[in-house]
């Protein structure tokens, strides 16, 4: 590319006409998926996220998804290196990251080269990408360049080759650690966003910083906005609405966080571990603003015993974690069930066994959480739908661990851990808060698990009362908490504490069915899949077919009315990021399959029928996976 | 934590406690058990410092010496297997107006809870710290401990023991932010009185060594010990252990140790054969993981819904008729 170029409309290759800037039509879209990628460090994160702000403000849809790569500082310009930001923009609210991308900004050619090999872009997507590499000084990186330019190009890709650190060169000296706001500028030229907003966006982001740092942001966005116009073919236009209430833009974890701080506990015990910690990072703080304490503990056993220390002498308190502190804090969970001590347990789940997948979202962790712990260690489950589940459910989680004295797991995954989607600003509520630490005397003679028969509830002792002194015990014991390893003894505790979860699901509602309430097919899910599969389902209603979907939201206890509901459709099946063997492998029959886990639990306590799909790859499913599977699964109409 | 007036009140009204207010059931361990010596001087201790019962909690992990708390009239938590610090430490953390104790043996807090051993002497948080050292594990049936000494013979080392025995104190005082060390012996009550009583007065994790005899597997193991005064090393200082008369006339064996000397204290405590007895350290400067975290901010609804409303302010996207009016980040 040479300089006079420049001052044309730059033609993508593969296109076919060239228009004038001033004739330039703008397609009106009703969503589109927008990817920016880099190396780690150029900011194509913070690019992606301001995108998803303003288009957020203009009152457009929007569901955001950081690409992250697994190592800290992979090396630049590799293939497994992109780091950045995935953005659904949407006419309508948009409840998941949605299917492949439609368009992506990309600071080289290689981290591109990983996103088109993991097949996360349609057919023809339009590329936006970097052009100084072809004039690199090691003829090494200039040939790759030219080889995979030539290769997408071959493909039916629309590239636009884009000089766009030389373009940043004319406003700034340091041209790449500003190139993401010279991109974010083209992309709000290219989706018709307010730049005012853009202008706004730069001066919350660096607001913290000098006041140069947000002139020069704002003169590269502005150069982008006036590139892009004067140079690129194409405008489009998503229609937005601007919401009427204010609204909330925040990831999973940080609305988890939100969630603690709302729901008035005092005590959050952790370790680092991928993708649970960025909650804690922010928890940390702000948590002392309103004196509540983030404890960093030294392992994380060390960080639910902890916890389970706190709750016991005063408020219940939290643990976040992700599957292998999971595993590891069991003992722990299962000391909490057995002194009835109320503890929430945030597991947001990755991939696994062992290790894993740190960084990519799975559903595998459900079993170990309504199972996990040796002997009968009865425990309410629960799992976020939505960035906003997210939220209300520690609160729920808090009351219903101080209402039962039980433990709540709330599971989320790395999915809503770092999607950002906006939810109405959440209306505070003092019954949100956990109650005053009760240290009023008790009954003289009053026993500490003294079980009520029908509910299992027994009141709870807390240090500092009169009179109710007694040595919680991890040991089987009586209603005096006595040790007691006689039959009786054991036998009452047990039937008591799981009593306890038939109390809980007696006050659960029935969910309510997404489409009819009943048809050819039932579709269930939970966690993070709830907003994929109920755009799919939407879609094939729309077209006639008569698929309906069930999210649950409590996976232990079950709310009641599921049979009934399951009964009045032909088929039933779970759509789930965990996995199931394959019907047609050969070694695979109705007596060994391995069902997808709500599946099997499903199976199980209704005698119903239910099938599954599930796929483990690390990532959300997109919907048009979930409408291919719904329609095999249909058959034909 | 706030509490209310009229308990304030009750607390001008003094109360006055007997051993039976901190006595429950019958101990069930073996006759000659050093729990038995511990037990007794811990429930003296309480009586004597006046303590509330339901203001007190004794945290347990798993063994015969964390059967404790369940012969004490407190609050109690007898929890699980190495995991009674961390335990602890929540208490603590949640509720800094109880009084919390520790008892732990040698498996417990020197094998599989050794990590939050470590790490508890470095968060340094007020409480008294009792490792039950017998150097055996008693309650599975006799098998070596980190404590057990090389050659020891047991279950799981029928040709004896492999390695050198760790030292408790030793490693105690290796970390940083250590701020109390003693130990004791269960042979020796008046002085192992003295020891938890100065324990459960310094402000910041205690940590008291008790070498305990095991009449049921080790029953020959401190004889030695038992009958040759000299072979203990009383520590004695006017900042430390003051020995009375009657006890210096048995043990002439003593060393004048100022417990502010570390390093002198590192020196004693790698000594097994005198047995250092008394404190060996102690540091009232260093601060309690507790203080320095908890704000003493009264918790309402008002001052959560602020910081709350304050944090949802920094990610609303405001409507844009009220982003006009409010701009709050203009």
């Amino acid at each position: 590319m040479n300089e006079t170029s420049l001052l044309q409309p730059v033609r993508a290759a593969g296109s076919s006409a060239l228009s004038r800037p001033d004739e330039k039509t703008v397609t009106t879209l009703t969503e589109h998926v927008v990817e920016v990628i880099s190396d780690s460090g150029e900011g194509a994160q913070r690019c992606g996220q301001s995108l998803g702000g303003i288009a957020a403000k203009m009152g457009n849809g929007v569901w955001t998804v950081e690409i992250i790569p697994a190592e800290i500082r992979p090396p630049a310009r590799s293939v497994a290196g992109a780091s950045g930001n995935r953005i659904r923009l949407g006419a309508r609210r948009v409840t998941n990251g949605g299917n492949e991308t439609d368009l992506v900004v990309a600071f080289n050619e290689q981290v591109l080269l990983g996103r088109v090999r993991a097949h996360e872009l349609k057919p023809g997507c339009i590329i936006l990408l970097e052009s100084m590499w072809r004039e690199d000084s090691d003829p090494k990186i200039a040939a790759s360049y030219k080889e995979v330019h030539g290769q997408l190009v071959a493909a039916g890709y629309r590239v636009y080759e884009i000089p766009m650190e030389r373009e940043c060169r004319t406003v700034v000296a340091d041209a790449r650690r500003g190139k993401n706001m010279f991109a974010l500028g083209m992309l709000c030229n290219l989706y018709s966003l307010d730049l005012q907003l853009g202008r706004d966006q730069i001066a919350l982001t660096f607001g913290k910083k000098d006041k140069s740092v947000v002139a020069s942001n704002v003169k590269l966005l502005e150069a982008g906005h006036e590139w892009a116009e004067r140079n690129l073919d194409f405008k489009f236009r998503i229609p937005a609405q601007r919401a009427t209430e204010p609204q909330i833009v925040v990831n999973g974890n940080t609305a988890l966080a939100l969630g603690i701080l709302a729901s008035g506990m005092e005590v959050c015990a952790m370790y680092p571990i991928t993708p649970a910690t960025s909650a804690s990072h922010y928890l940390s703080d702000v948590f002392e603003k309103v004196g509540g304490v983030v404890h960093q503990a030294e392992d994380e056993i060390a960080a639910c015993a902890f916890a389970i220390g706190a709750s016991y002498a005063g408020k219940c308190a939290v643990t976040i974690t992700s599957g292998p502190g999971f595993s590891l804090k069991q003992e722990g969970i299962g000391l909490a069930v057995m002194g009835e001590i109320p503890l929430v347990v945030v597991n947001v789940q990755r991939g696994g066994p062992s290790t894993g997948q740190p960084t990519k979202a799975e559903q595998g962790d459900l079993l170990t959480a309504i199972f996990g712990s040796h002997g009968d260690a009865p425990k309410v489950v629960m799992a976020a739908g939505t960035i906003e589940d997210c939220f209300y459910s520690v609160i729920i989680a808090r009351k219903i661990a101080e209402t039962f004295n039980m433990v709540v797991v709330v599971l989320s995954d790395a999915n809503l851990a770092t999607s950002q989607q906006p939810f109405p600003r959440p209306q505070f509520s003092e019954a949100w808060l956990a109650p005053p630490v009760d240290q009023s005397a008790v009954p003289e003679r009053a026993k500490p698990y003294d079980w009520d028969a029908s509910t299992g509830l027994a009141r709870r002792f807390i240090p500092g009362q009169p009179h109710g002194m007694h040595t919680l015990t991890g040991l089987a014991h009586d209603t005096l908490s006595h040790v007691a390893y006689d039959a009786e003894s054991n036998e009452h505790a047990i039937h008591s504490r799981s009593l306890k979860l038939a109390a809980l699901q007696k006050t659960l509602k029935t969910p309510p069915v997404f489409g009819d309430a009943a048809g050819d097919l039932l579709v269930i899910g939970w966690g993070s899949n709830k907003g994929t599969i109920e755009e799919a389902v939407e879609g094939l209603r729309a077209e006639g077919r008569k698929v309906s979907s069930l999210h649950l939201t409590f996976l232990q206890p079950m709310p009641p009315g599921l049979k009934e509901i399951m009964q009045r459709f032909k088929k039933v099946m779970t759509i789930e990021s965990n996995w199931s063997d394959r019907p047609e492998d050969d070694l695979i029959d109705e007596s060994n399959r391995r069902y997808s886990a709500v599946a099997m639990l499903l199976r199980s306590r209704y005698l119903v029928d239910v099938d599954c799909w599930s796929e483990v790859r690390g990532q959300p499913i997109k919907p048009n996976t979930i409408r291919r599977v719904i329609l095999e699964k249909l058959g034909r109409p | 934590m706030s509490i209310a007036a009229t308990e304030c009140l009750l607390r001008l009204h003094d109360e006055h406690h007997e051993l039976e207010d901190y006595q429950s059931g019958v101990p069930r361990w073996c006759t000659g058990c050093g729990d038995n010596a511990i037990l007794a001087a811990v429930q003296r201790l309480c009586r004597d410092e006046n303590l509330r019962p339901e203001k007190t909690v004794f945290v347990s992990g798993i063994g015969c010496s964390s059967r404790f708390p369940h012969y004490m009239k407190t609050y109690g938590f007898h929890g699980i297997h190495g995991r009674a610090l961390p335990i602890a430490e929540g208490v603590k953390m949640a509720r800094p107006d109880l009084h919390v104790f520790v008892n732990t043996g040698d498996g417990d807090c020197c094998s599989i809870g050794a990590a939050h051993w470590i790490h508890a002497i470095r968060y340094n948080m007020n409480m008294t710290v009792m490792l039950h050292d017998n150097q055996i594990y008693g309650l599975t049936k006799m098998q070596a401990s980190p404590t057990s000494p090389k050659g020891l013979k047991s279950n799981t080392t029928p040709r004896g023991a492999y390695l050198d025995a760790l030292q408790p104190l030793t490693v105690t005082l290796g970390v940083q932010n250590v701020s109390f060390v003693a130990q004791a012996v269960d042979w020796i009550p008046e002085v192992l009185y003295d020891i938890l009583s100065a324990a459960f007065h310094h402000k910041g994790f205690s940590f008291v060594r008790i070498i305990q005899r095991c009449p049921e597997w080790l029953p020959k193991m401190f004889e030695p010990w038992l009958h040759d005064p000299q072979r203990i090393l009383l520590l004695n200082h006017e900042r430390g252990l003051q020995v009375s008369p009657g006890l210096a006339k048995v043990y002439k064996n003593q060393e004048r140790h100022d417990p502010s000397n570390l390093n002198r204290a590192r020196e004693i405590a790698s000594v097994m054969d005198p047995i250092p007895v008394g404190i060996l350290y102690r540091n009232p400067d260093v601060p309690c993981y507790e203080v320095l975290r908890r704000s003493d901010q009264l918790r309402s609804a008002d001052f959560i819904k602020a910081g709350l409303e304050a944090e949802f302010d920094k990610f609303t996207v405001w409507p844009q008729e009220a982003q006009e009016r409010v701009k709050p980040h203009a």
